[in-house]
């Protein structure tokens, strides 16, 4: 009406900037934004003047120099001689294994507890009540520390596994035994495993930087090509089920397509395990698994659990009594109703909760450090900064390592979460 | 039908019979419970056997602990000349010995009794924001701080004038309980400079003049409100409170301590330690969290870009890295990024960075909040006419932070866990930093399960009870009908 022709004829007041909501939320973030500006630069200044005080300047050259220190777990070869950005990938790499290791087994552990805390059983459902408060309650600190001192004070040197002569003589035992019919030792250095050897390995194959183990990738190609032909018979089965009704027997199928190409392959390789044995004074052959990795892994699976299982519950007990009454209605068991009816729909209450406890764990290996585990934190953050100096760049560039990791996992967790969501609507 | 009467018809009713022993009583819950299918009586028997192992392995441990010895040889020694050759026990000794240490860490134990002070008043101060107005509650927590202080201070020995100053400081405030409740609030927003003298000490003046600082801000917005509007006012407000921060108030600070030179003995941040600190951490961070991160949420769900892309953008980066690299930042990188020659104290440093992890996950909570409002809300406080700060506040913040609730004391009770990572940047928290010196203690030298499950006990006490308020507070708010 009148009133909307008249507002052009105001003239503009500098107060209407403030009062006028046309303008008001322009004035806002003009303001905002040079006050941010302002801040920037006044950061980007101390900077500058700081590194200038002390003599130094950005850049990463440091990157390419020898890093001269030793890392006790490495996923791919590296020695002192390397540069620190391959030990800054032999961090990545441990942070990754503990993270990858941790929620895998923290999911597991995390869905047995979550069901069996809704078990009609009173003493399993407060046994596990008591495990998820007690974990729950306190730090996960606690439970890192707790486990190496007790991995690393209480587990025998190795020399007590020794037998000598005298030993045998007066039938005496050793201190120490190894488990599983002796293959693994766990000592105050670490946990001797069996090691996967082949006498007849494929090779390796250099491309540039990359260096591609061939024997692993045959491996791998085996197991994929004998999924993929399982799941066209089963694929034809099902054809055939719904074709004529009667569905032809698949199973012992299915166990030769799995298992006899890939044993065929290992058996052509010359596959075996070579078990740790005592030698001198120390354990030779096998893997020497870390105790900080142990340590770290068991206390972040424990503790994240613990959470993973509260989701869980909360996740079944959000879907109502009656979806499990209508699908008892239409004759399902109960291992149907929750394989079919309940847990897809329970899926979309617990994924997005689920997500996040799979952020915390892996920003959690971070405190590998308490132990001296040389994850990312550990080479790039602590060894590499300390020995060339260059804080600003070094916790720079590990943020953005980690920043990276969480947004790749909650972007593919957020995809896998698009598609389980309700269609409807 | 011919009336055809039955050979015998009792005339009497029977008494009642006991039920079934299988459906009564102990059998039928056993039955029920334990033993309903056969998965169920495996699954018992499985947690009965664990349970088992568990007590086996544990309960000597516990029933031969040794609380009187000076080295954990001694309590082997005692332990073996008591429960014989090869027995195990706790030695609780330790935590005898160093008890103080991890709760006060290095502070002077003739001066303990500040912190207890501290603590104390801390429950009458958050009183007023937790119970606003109920006289009954607010005088019942004064009742009880008093009476928990005076056995405390006592036992700490404290010195005669800080029973008198504690007499007549929560005698006032439980008459002002009785008559004003609201005016309690005043002595919530004084406490923190009064913390910061008890717990720092040093002079008087100097958490008087900071407290000035607000006291200028609240004047210069009041004074030219009328002229130029409530926005530029209270901005203006800030820019005066900043310039006697920055320039004015140690000068004066200074002229005043000259004067009159009152104060406590000062504590050097390095002596703090235990869970003094870890309160001292949690506690303020705690607090400055909750506001920051009411802003962030409400600038993550506004409609201006700029706003709205900042938030996000600090929301996102704080979530994704790590505390422990925050904490690093606040001990290696600040020395980069503030104009050289800054000195301040790493403790500061430390609740700040805090705080601003802390705010960025409270704000997805009350974001989470915020979102589960209906739309009419926002559209009835528009039809109200109220604007946007007050639909905020009388309207979308009641409701959004009552169904956050839940959310918002886990991320309290995570922060309060967290405080624990301030041992890597070289403070002395009560898991890795006290225990580690107690552990290389020579005498301690090999110990381990007990100072663990004390500190673990104490964080699960406080982590427990939190979530238990918090199971409380929801219960006690909820009005929706359903």
């Amino acid at each position: 009406m009148a009133v909307a022709s008249d507002v052009p004829k105001e003239s503009f007041r500098l107060s209407m900037l403030i009062y006028d909501t046309r303008f008001r939320s322009l004035t806002i973030q003009v303001v905002v934004l040079i006050l941010f500006a302002l801040a920037v630069a006044w950061l980007l200044n101390n900077t500058v003047q700081n590194l200038a005080i002390r003599g130094k300047e950005f850049n990463y050259a440091f990157l390419w120099q020898r890093a001269g220190y030793d890392i006790q777990q490495q996923l791919i070869p590296y020695t002192n001689d390397s540069t620190h950005f391959r030990a800054l990938l032999v961090g990545l790499l441990n942070t990754l294994a503990v993270a990858v290791v941790g929620c895998v087994l923290a999911t597991i552990l995390g869905i047995f507890v979550g069901v069996m805390r809704l078990s009609h059983n009173w003493l399993i459902s407060r046994l596990m009540t008591v495990y998820v408060e007690v974990f729950r309650n306190v730090p996960v600190l606690l439970w890192i520390l707790l486990a190496y001192v007790i991995l690393s004070e209480t587990t025998p040197e190795p020399r007590a596994f020794r037998v000598t002569d005298e030993m045998l003589a007066a039938g005496q035992a050793p201190a120490a035994r190894m488990w599983l019919w002796d293959t693994v030792a766990v000592t105050n250095r670490g946990m001797n495993i069996p090691a996967p050897v082949f006498d007849r390995p494929l090779g390796t194959l250099a491309l540039g930087p990359l260096t591609l183990n061939l024997t692993f990738l045959a491996l791998l190609a085996v197991i994929a090509a004998s999924v993929w032909v399982n799941r066209r018979l089963v694929a034809a089965a099902r054809r055939q089920q719904e074709e004529t009704g009667e569905r032809p027997a698949t199973w012992w199928k299915s166990l030769l397509i799995l298992f006899v190409p890939a044993i065929a392959l290992l058996a052509a390789l010359g596959f075996h395990l070579e078990t740790p044995a005592l030698k001198g004074f120390n354990f030779q052959g096998g893997i020497l698994v870390a105790h900080s990795f142990t340590a770290l892994t068991v206390a972040l699976t424990l503790y994240t659990a613990a959470f993973i299982a509260e989701i869980v519950r909360a996740g079944i007990m959000a879907i109502s009594r009656g979806q499990t009454e209508a699908a008892y209605a239409l004759g399902l068991r109960p291992g149907r109703t929750m394989r079919l009816v309940i847990l897809p729909q329970a899926l979309r209450v617990i994924v997005p909760p689920l997500i996040s406890q799979y952020l915390n764990l892996t920003k959690n290996t971070s405190l590998g450090i308490a132990v001296s585990y040389l994850d990312l934190r550990g080479t790039l953050g602590g060894i590499t900064l300390n020995q060339t100096g260059r804080e600003l760049e070094c916790m720079l560039l590990m943020m953005l390592i980690y920043l990276s990791i969480s947004l790749i996992i909650s972007g593919v967790m957020n995809i896998y979460n698009r598609s389980v969501q309700l269609k409807a609507r | 039908m011919e009336s055809k009467t039955p050979s015998f018809v009792r005339s009497q009713m029977l008494p009642p019979q006991p039920p079934p022993t299988r459906e009564s009583g102990v059998v039928k819950w056993l039955h029920e419970n334990l033993f309903s299918s056969w998965l169920n009586g495996i699954l018992t028997v499985v947690g009965l056997i664990i349970l088992a192992l568990i007590i086996k392995s544990a309960l000597p441990w516990w029933l031969n602990g040794v609380w009187h010895a000076s080295s954990l040889g001694e309590c082997r020694e005692i332990i073996a000349a008591s429960a014989g050759e090869g027995a195990t026990g706790a030695c609780w000794a330790v935590i005898r010995e160093r008890w103080h240490q991890f709760i006060f860490g290095f502070y002077p134990p003739a001066l303990w009794w500040r912190p207890i002070l501290a603590f104390g008043l801390l429950f009458v101060a958050i009183g007023p924001v937790l119970y606003a107005g109920q006289k009954r509650v607010l005088t019942t927590m004064i009742g009880s701080a008093f009476l928990g202080l005076l056995i405390t201070l006592w036992l700490a020995s404290a010195p005669a004038m800080v029973f008198v100053g504690l007499v007549v400081l929560l005698g006032a405030l439980a008459a002002l309980a009785q008559t004003r409740p609201g005016a309690l609030l005043w002595f919530t927003a004084a406490f923190p400079a009064l913390c910061f003298l008890l717990l720092w000490g040093g002079s008087f003046w100097t958490p008087v003049m900071a407290m000035a600082g607000f006291a200028i801000l609240a004047v210069v917005a009041r004074l030219l409100a009328g002229r130029v509007g409530a926005p530029v006012a209270v901005g203006l407000g800030i820019v005066a409170a900043v310039i006697w921060w920055l320039y004015v108030s140690g000068p004066v600070a200074g002229a005043f301590a000259s004067v009159a030179p009152l104060g406590l003995e000062p504590v050097k941040s390095d002596q703090f330690g235990g869970f003094l600190l870890a309160i001292v951490i949690g506690v303020t961070a705690i607090s400055c969290s909750l506001p920051v991160g009411i802003l962030l949420a409400l600038g993550r769900q506004s409609n201006m870009f700029i706003v709205k892309t900042l938030s996000v953008g600090f929301i996102e980066f704080i979530r994704g890295v790590p505390l422990i690299t925050l904490l690093f930042t606040a001990s290696l990188l600040l020395q980069y990024f503030l104009p050289p020659n800054t000195q301040f104290d790493i403790i500061l440093r430390v609740i700040i960075l805090v705080t601003f992890f802390a705010a960025a996950y409270l704000a997805e909570v009350i974001r989470g909040g915020l979102a589960a409002l209906p739309r009419g809300q926002y559209e009835a406080a528009d039809a109200l006419g109220l604007d946007y700060w007050q639909a905020q506040r009388l309207i979308i913040m009641p409701q959004a932070l009552k169904v956050s609730i839940p959310g918002i004391v886990s991320t309290f009770i995570g922060l309060f866990k967290d405080t624990t990572l301030v041992a890597f940047v070289g403070l002395m928290d009560p898991l890795k930093g006290v225990t580690q010196i107690v552990r290389a203690d020579i005498n301690w030298k090999g110990i381990y399960w007990e100072p663990y499950i004390y500190v673990g006990a104490i964080f699960f006490l406080i982590c427990f009870g939190m979530s238990r308020y918090s199971m409380y507070l929801e219960r006690k708010l909820k009005t929706d009908h359903r």
